[in-house]
């Protein structure tokens, strides 16, 4: 698709600011805009309707650290280097603020980065010194040996799923507000796992009641350091803010006076969680051996959900219970955004701002019998909402984009934004501004990556999709001789239940799909040696 | 598919373009570490007792296990209540004129392995460019 697009209907190609807001492990099917019914979601829908909405928006890779750092760099994690969690995103990697504090932008990352992992005793990183060091950021090596402002932010504010830690919101938490610290759920364990204790009305994993008030809880802190940022910008200059909430990603912990918004004991069960034993490992039989064996709890593949526990003992009602809770803090950030925007509109700031909304990737949160997230490329984990609310001022056009999209693809729409076309390094292209755009040319296709070694369980696999196919190979590993694979007609199988892969009926669409993957793994981009995994996350 | 270890046993090297003596000369003193290895701020030695003090503040009390000139090994665990087992091991081995650098880590819980492992990769690092950079300077003063 061609580059510059975005522009074709612009008003004005420079002076347009850009508000990117991410969550962290958000389901598309969350956000009433994509048919959610649980959480009620008015702001994010109001800018799905004035805006383009994207129904099938797909990550790089379904856990943090990789999809985070194909946003910044607009590269593939096998581009960028860091393939799983716990990979450091090398210090002078390409990053598109960089780009955009070339053009003038006030730059400002607040939330959640994870760039960096987060488990650093020895105070590596520059994300967790930061805090501790009291300064808004730090001169750092840039891609192209220059030097500048940390990844090309003037302003990093941080936070994550707790009060632990050197962040800043945890360091604020227990300077001002230390009373409130034993309501968190404790993310890890003893060992440093991700714990599997129970807590809520259901003993589900990661769930907790929180009395944190919610004008203390990190939804709202983000929201309020956001605006404050903006409020300290000048009327006539552009900025670049990236507002990541590390919610509604585990632990369900959200403030308990919050609560009543969704009762859990009204929660239907999800579509793709058949309440019968039997009917879901039919379902998990029919995939590639690790699911069913993750299932029964016997191997685990990576660090991103509890160790000790077990996805086979989960009940109904915990699958409810945590469902309801993902919608509460869902509303509540649709209301931090509400105020976020609310108080540029107030100011008159909102005529030139692009909003834009979407998450690293998704949450299996009860599909298939399974919670967190892993190597199981299906849509829990890899369709994400996505959506661009174009500035007023350039006389968008509001649409629904049907055809397959990346989150590789944001750097490349924010650089048109500011009126620059990307740099080689880019490997994304501009997110089509509606399905006319890309109907002349190949049908897309998007790939989600997959490698993850740990304590002896290796695991390998790329995904294709389309608009028509959810197809995955499987690489050589501990469970898998490269042989695997799964293949879904969304036409026919939107729930990804019926795994084609050996019909010989589908032997022709099979192919072309692994093509798509053979060429993808070919593509010419020149690669960074793929970082050490130096911490579990 | 049961993992078929007891614990976490994780290992980094690096080639090194100088004589091992020159690289076990910069890791063999206890009290060196804070010249080599990333984000530890100091220690304090105390005979076999070693306390690091983290550029986090964290504080990490080892016992120093082994020293040895022969083998070029040197070989300590930590002693924090957090591990339940911990053995970290330095080997400078003798590659025709160069050195190979060994930093092997074992521990339980697994993911205190990972980390401290990680951490490893830094130091070796370290140890290899100062390693190196004797290594040149001496040159540099042998052609003086």
């Amino acid at each position: 698709m061609a580059r510059g697009l975005a522009r074709a209907w612009a008003r004005v190609a420079v002076g347009r600011k850009i508000l990117f807001i991410t969550t962290d492990q958000q389901r598309y099917d969350t956000v009433g805009a994509n048919g959610g019914t649980l959480a009620r979601t008015p702001v994010i829908d109001r800018l799905a309707a004035e805006g383009i909405r994207y129904t099938r928006c797909q990550p790089t890779s379904v856990v943090c650290m990789p999809s985070r750092a194909s946003m910044l760099t607009g590269q593939y994690p096998s581009t960028h280097g860091v393939w799983m969690n716990g990979v450091a995103l090398p210090i002078d990697a390409p990053s598109v603020a960089e780009e955009l504090h070339d053009l003038g932008y006030a730059t400002a990352l607040i939330g959640k980065a994870h760039f960096e992992p987060f488990l650093d005793p020895f105070g590596r990183f520059v994300e967790n010194s930061l805090a501790t060091l009291g300064v808004a950021t730090l001169e750092q090596p840039w891609f192209g040996g220059r030097r500048g402002v940390h990844r090309g932010f003037d302003h990093l504010e941080f936070a994550t799923h707790g009060v632990l830690g050197p962040l800043h919101y945890a360091r604020w938490m227990r300077e001002r507000h230390p009373e409130a610290l034993g309501g968190f759920y404790a993310v890890l364990d003893g060992d440093l796992n991700v714990n599997d204790e129970g807590g809520g009305d259901n003993g589900a994993p990661q769930v907790k009641f929180n009395d944190v008030p919610p004008e203390w809880y990190h939804t709202n802190w983000v929201a309020d350091r956001t605006i404050e940022w903006l409020e300290s910008q000048p009327d006539d200059g552009d900025w670049f803010c990236w507002m990541s909430f590390p919610d509604p990603h585990h632990p369900w912990d959200p403030p308990a006076s919050e609560l009543g918004r969704v009762n859990w004991r009204d929660v239907e069960l999800p579509i793709n969680y058949p309440e019968a034993a039997q009917q879901r490992e039919s379902l998990l039989d029919q995939k590639a051996r690790h699911w069913r064996a993750w299932y029964d709890g016997r191997v685990v593949s990576n660090y991103e959900a509890p160790a000790k526990w077990v996805p086979a003992t989960m009940t109904a009602n915990q699958v409810r219970e945590v469902n309801a809770l993902n919608a509460v803090e869902v509303e509540l950030i649709d209301e931090a955004i509400g105020r976020v925007l609310a108080n540029l509109s107030r100011r008159g700031r909102l005529e030139d701002v692009d909003v834009f909304f979407t998450s690293d990737h998704g949450e299996l949160q009860g599909d298939f019998g399974l919670l967190f997230k892993g190597p199981y490329h299906v849509d829990g984990l890899l369709r994400l909402p996505m959506i661009w609310r174009p500035a007023p001022s350039s006389a968008p056009r509001a649409a629904v984009v049907t055809t397959p999209v990346s989150l590789v693809s944001l750097a490349a729409t924010f650089l048109d934004v500011a009126g620059r076309s990307a740099p080689e390094w880019v490997e994304g292209e501009v997110l089509p501004s509606s399905d006319e755009q890309v109907a002349c040319s190949r049908d897309r296709a998007t790939v989600t990556e997959w490698d993850s070694s740990l304590f002896g369980v290796d695991v390998h696999l790329r995904t294709v999709v389309t608009r028509e196919y959810l197809y995955t190979q499987y690489g050589n590993g501990t469970m898998h001789d490269g042989s695997e694979g799964e293949l879904y007609d969304l036409r026919d199988d939107p729930l990804q239940r019926v795994n084609l892969f050996n019909d010989p009926a589908r032997r022709a669409a099979r192919d072309e799909l692994a093509q798509r993957l053979l060429e993808h793994q070919d593509r010419p981009s020149p690669r960074a040696r793929p970082g050490d995994l130096v911490a579990p996350v | 598919m049961i993992k078929e270890y007891v614990m976490a046993s994780l290992r980094h090297e690096r080639l090194i373009e100088a004589a091992p003596q020159d690289v076990w000369n910069i890791v063999r003193r206890p009290q060196s570490i804070t010249d080599w290895f990333p984000g530890v701020a100091s220690c304090r030695v105390d005979g076999r007792r070693r306390v690091l003090t983290l550029a986090t503040g964290l504080e990490v009390p080892e016992e120093i296990l082994s020293v040895d000139e022969g083998l070029r090994r040197f070989a300590y665990r930590i002693v924090a209540p957090a591990y339940k087992f911990h053995l970290g091991t330095i080997d400078v081995l003798s590659v025709g004129a160069h050195s190979l650098c060994v930093y092997s880590t074992t521990a339980e819980p697994d993911t205190l392995a990972l980390i401290i492992a990680g951490a490893t990769i830094g130091a070796l690092e370290e140890i290899k460019r100062q390693a190196e950079s004797w290594r040149a300077v001496s040159r540099e003063r042998g052609q003086e």
